[in-house]
C-alpha cells in the first residue's frame, strides 16, 4: 500500500490509539516490575550468610554465679547472665518505672514472656544489642552503680538507655522496648543452644 | 580582544573573527554539536546580577570540591580493597606505602568536610536572600536533592575505612530504618545483607559510594544549574533583574557570567584552597572532628566506642534524634528535620525576599535558627545526658518553630520598601 495521503481527522480511531498506548505502558510496567525482582532480591542475606547464622552451643558449667558470658550468634553478641538469688530479687519491685514490664510489646519467645524473661530463673539470655539503635549495653550489675535507686542491669553508653536484670527497659530511656530474646533451649542443664528451640532453628 | 560597550555587554564580533566562525573546523563542529550556542547562552551571554557579594562564592566552590572529590576518589579506588578483612588494611596501605597516598586520602577526607561547610554556607545564603522563593523553587528543590545525595554519599564513604566508628555509625544509622512499622526489621536485614553490618554491607556501600550515588549527584547538579540558568540568579537585594531590561534586551543590572564572575569565582577558589591546604597538611583530622579518633581502630562488632556520634556535619540531626525519649518519634523527627527544608518556598509568606528589607521578626527568627543549628551540631558531639539533653530539646523546639511559625511571622513582619534597582557601588 503506497498511499501516503493525509488521513482525515475524523478517520483516526482515537480510542483505539489510546487503548494501545495504555496497554503498551501497562505491559512495560509489569515487565519492569518483574525485572526489578532479581536486583532487589540480590541484597538479601546470601546462602553463606544464612549458613553462618546456624544455632550455637554454650557450655553453662563454666559460667560462675553473677557472671556474664558473651557468645556470638549471627554476628550479634548474646548476653548469657547467671543470676544470683540476690540479682533475681532485684528484678522485682520497680515495675512502675518500666516502659513494658510485662513484655507486651517486646520481642521474645513465648517461654520467656514472664517477669524474669527466661525459661529458668537462673539464666538470662538476651541479644546484647540495644533496641534503640544497636549499640552494646554495658553491664552495670551492682545495685546503686548508676544512681542510688539503680537496681542493677544494663546501660547503653550511646544514648543512655537503661535496662534491668531481666533486660526490661526503664522509663526515660530512648529505647522503647525491652532487649530482644532469641529462641533458645537446654538439651541438658549444663548446655545452652542459642538460635534453636522446640520449634526448630530460627528463621 | 573583546571590546566592551557601556552596559558591559560584549561588542559585536570583529569582522575577522566573524568570518572565521563561518568556516573551518569550528563551523563544522557547531553544525553538528552546538558548542558555541551553549557557551553563549550559559556562559558568555548568561547575565548574572552585578551586585553579588561574598556569599555567592559558595556555589562555585561546591563545584570545585565536587571535582576534587571525584578525582581523589577515583585514585583512592585504585588502591582501596573493599571487604571485611581488607578494607582497614588497604587504607593503612594507602597512608603508608602508596606514594603520596596519604595526600590523596587526606584531600578526600578533608574534601568531605569541606563539601558540607561550603554547602551549608551556600544554603544559608539562600536563607539570607530568599533565593528559594518563586520563581526559583525548582532550583531549591533540586539543590535539596543534591544535599540528600551528598548525605548518603558521605555516610557510605565514612563506612569504607572500616574503622570502629565506621562500623558503629553504620549500625546506628542503618537501624534507624528498623523503626519503620511492620517492614522495618526486614528492611534492615535487606540493607545489611546479613544479620549484622558485615562484609556484604561494606561491599554494597562501596558500589553505591563510587558509582551509583556519584552518577545521581552529577545528574542532580546538572539539573540544579539548568533550573538556575532558566530563572537567572537571585541577588542580595532579592529583586528580579529581568524586570528592568536595557535597549540591548539584557538586564540593566546584569553582567555576563564570563568574564566577570569566572574571574571572581577563581579568586574565591584560590582563597578556598589556601585554607583547605592548611587543614590537609597541618591538621587533617582536625582534632578528631574530620576523622574521628575511634576510627583508627579496626571495626569490632563486640566493642562499642565509648561515645558513638556521626561526623560533625550530621550532628545537628543526631542531636534532634537523641532529644526524643521515644525511638520511633526520634527517627520521625530526624526525618522531618531534613524534609522540612523542602517546604521552605511555600512556608515563607514575606512580601520581600532579602533579609536586607525584612523586619525584626524574620531577622531574629533566622538568627535563632542559625544558632540552633550550630548549638545542635555541638550537642550532637556531646554525650546524651543531663543538661545536654535539656538543651537539645530546647533547640530542637526552636529549630522546628522557625519553619512551622514561618507563615505567621513572615506575614506580620514590618518590612522595608525594596528599591527599584540593585544596590551597587562600583569598585
Amino acid at each position: 500500500m503506497a498511499d501516503h495521503a493525509v488521513v482525515a481527522e475524523g478517520d483516526v480511531d482515537l480510542s483505539r490509539r489510546k487503548f494501545l498506548t495504555q496497554a503498551t505502558i501497562a505491559t512495560g510496567a509489569v515487565g519492569a516490575a518483574f525485572a526489578a525482582v532479581p536486583f532487589i532480591e540480590s541484597w538479601s542475606p546470601s546462602e553463606g550468610a544464612r549458613a553462618q547464622g546456624a544455632p550455637i552451643t554454650v557450655d553453662l558449667s563454666k559460667v560462675e554465679p553473677g557472671q556474664m558470658v558473651t557468645p556470638v550468634w549471627r554476628k550479634q553478641p548474646v548476653y548469657v547472665v547467671r543470676r544470683t538469688p540476690d540479682m533475681l530479687a532485684r528484678v522485682a519491685g520497680h515495675d512502675g518505672a518500666l516502659k513494658d514490664p510485662t513484655s507486651e510489646y517486646s520481642e521474645q519467645p513465648q517461654y520467656a514472656k514472664n517477669p524474669l524473661r527466661s525459661r529458668t530463673p537462673e539464666f538470662l539470655v538476651l541479644i546484647g544489642i540495644c533496641t534503640h539503635l544497636g549499640c552494646l549495653p554495658k553491664q552495670r550489675f551492682s545495685a546503686g552503680e548508676l544512681y542510688p535507686s539503680w537496681p542493677g542491669g544494663f546501660f547503653c553508653p550511646c544514648h543512655g538507655s537503661r535496662f534491668d536484670l531481666a533486660g526490661r527497659v526503664f522509663d526515660g530511656s530512648p529505647a522503647s522496648v525491652n532487649l530482644r530474646i532469641p529462641p533458645y533451649s537446654y538439651p541438658n542443664p549444663a548446655t545452652l543452644i542459642v538460635g534453636e528451640d522446640e520449634k526448630g532453628a530460627a528463621t | 580582544m573583546t571590546v566592551k560597550t557601556a552596559t558591559g555587554a560584549p561588542a559585536p564580533l570583529p569582522a575577522e573573527r566573524a568570518l572565521r566562525a563561518k568556516q573551518g573546523f569550528w563551523a563544522w563542529l557547531n553544525k553538528r554539536l552546538p558548542v558555541d550556542a551553549f557557551i553563549r547562552s550559559q556562559v558568555t551571554e548568561y547575565y548574572a546580577p552585578k551586585n553579588f557579594n561574598v556569599w555567592y562564592y559558595f556555589g562555585s566552590l561546591a563545584l570545585a570540591v565536587l571535582v576534587l572529590q571525584l578525582v581523589t576518589g577515583i585514585f583512592l579506588t585504585m588502591f582501596y580493597k573493599p571487604g571485611e578483612l581488607t578494607s582497614f588494611d588497604s587504607v593503612e596501605y594507602i597512608m603508608r606505602e602508596v606514594d603520596y597516598g596519604w595526600l590523596i586520602r587526606y584531600l578526600h577526607s578533608t574534601g568531605a568536610s569541606a563539601f558540607f561547610i561550603v554547602v551549608y554556607l551556600h544554603m544559608f545564603r539562600a536563607f539570607l536572600y530568599g533565593s528559594y522563593r518563586a520563581p526559583r523553587e525548582m532550583t531549591w528543590l533540586l539543590g535539596m536533592l543534591v544535599y540528600l545525595a551528598l548525605m548518603a554519599e558521605a555516610f557510605m564513604g565514612y563506612v569504607l575505612p572500616w574503622g570502629n566508628m565506621s562500623y558503629w555509625g553504620a549500625q546506628v544509622i542503618v537501624n534507624l530504618f528498623g523503626t519503620i512499622p511492620v517492614i522495618g526489621p526486614g528492611l534492615v536485614e535487606w540493607i545489611r545483607g546479613d544479620y549484622a553490618i558485615a562484609d556484604a554491607t561494606l561491599n554494597r556501600f562501596f558500589a553505591l559510594h563510587v558509582a551509583a550515588i556519584p552518577l545521581g549527584l552529577l545528574l542532580l547538579v546538572a539539573l540544579h544549574l539548568t533550573a538556575l540558568h532558566e530563572t537567572g540568579s537571585n541577588n542580595p537585594d532579592g529583586i528580579e533583574i529581568k524586570a528592568k531590561l536595557g535597549a540591548d534586551g539584557h538586564p540593566l543590572d546584569g553582567i555576563p557570567f564570563h568574564p566577570y564572575y569566572t574571574v571572581k569565582d577563581l579568586v574565591g577558589v584560590g582563597v578556598f584552597f589556601v585554607l583547605f591546604a592548611i587543614v590537609v597538611f597541618f591538621v587533617p583530622t582536625l582534632g578528631g572532628l574530620f576523622i574521628e579518633t575511634p576510627n583508627f581502630e579496626p571495626a569490632n562488632p563486640l566493642s562499642t566506642p565509648l561515645e558513638i556520634h556521626p561526623v560533625w556535619y550530621f550532628t545537628p540531626y543526631y542531636a534532634i534524634l537523641r532529644a526524643v525519649p521515644n525511638q520511633r518519634m526520634g527517627a520521625l523527627l530526624l526525618l522531618l528535620s531534613v524534609a522540612v527544608f523542602l517546604f521552605l518556598p511555600w512556608l515563607d509568606r514575606s512580601p520581600v525576599k532579602s533579609v536586607r528589607y525584612r523586619g525584626w521578626m524574620s531577622r531574629s527568627a533566622l538568627a535563632l535558627f542559625a544558632l540552633s543549628f550550630v548549638v545542635l551540631g555541638f550537642l550532637g558531639l556531646q554525650p546524651a545526658q543531663g543538661l545536654y539533653v535539656v538543651l537539645a530539646r530546647i533547640f530542637t523546639a526552636i529549630y522546628f518553630a522557625f519553619f512551622l511559625l514561618m507563615p505567621i511571622y513572615t506575614r506580620l513582619d514590618p518590612v522595608k520598601p525594596v528599591p527599584d534597582r540593585v544596590t551597587y557601588h562600583a569598585h
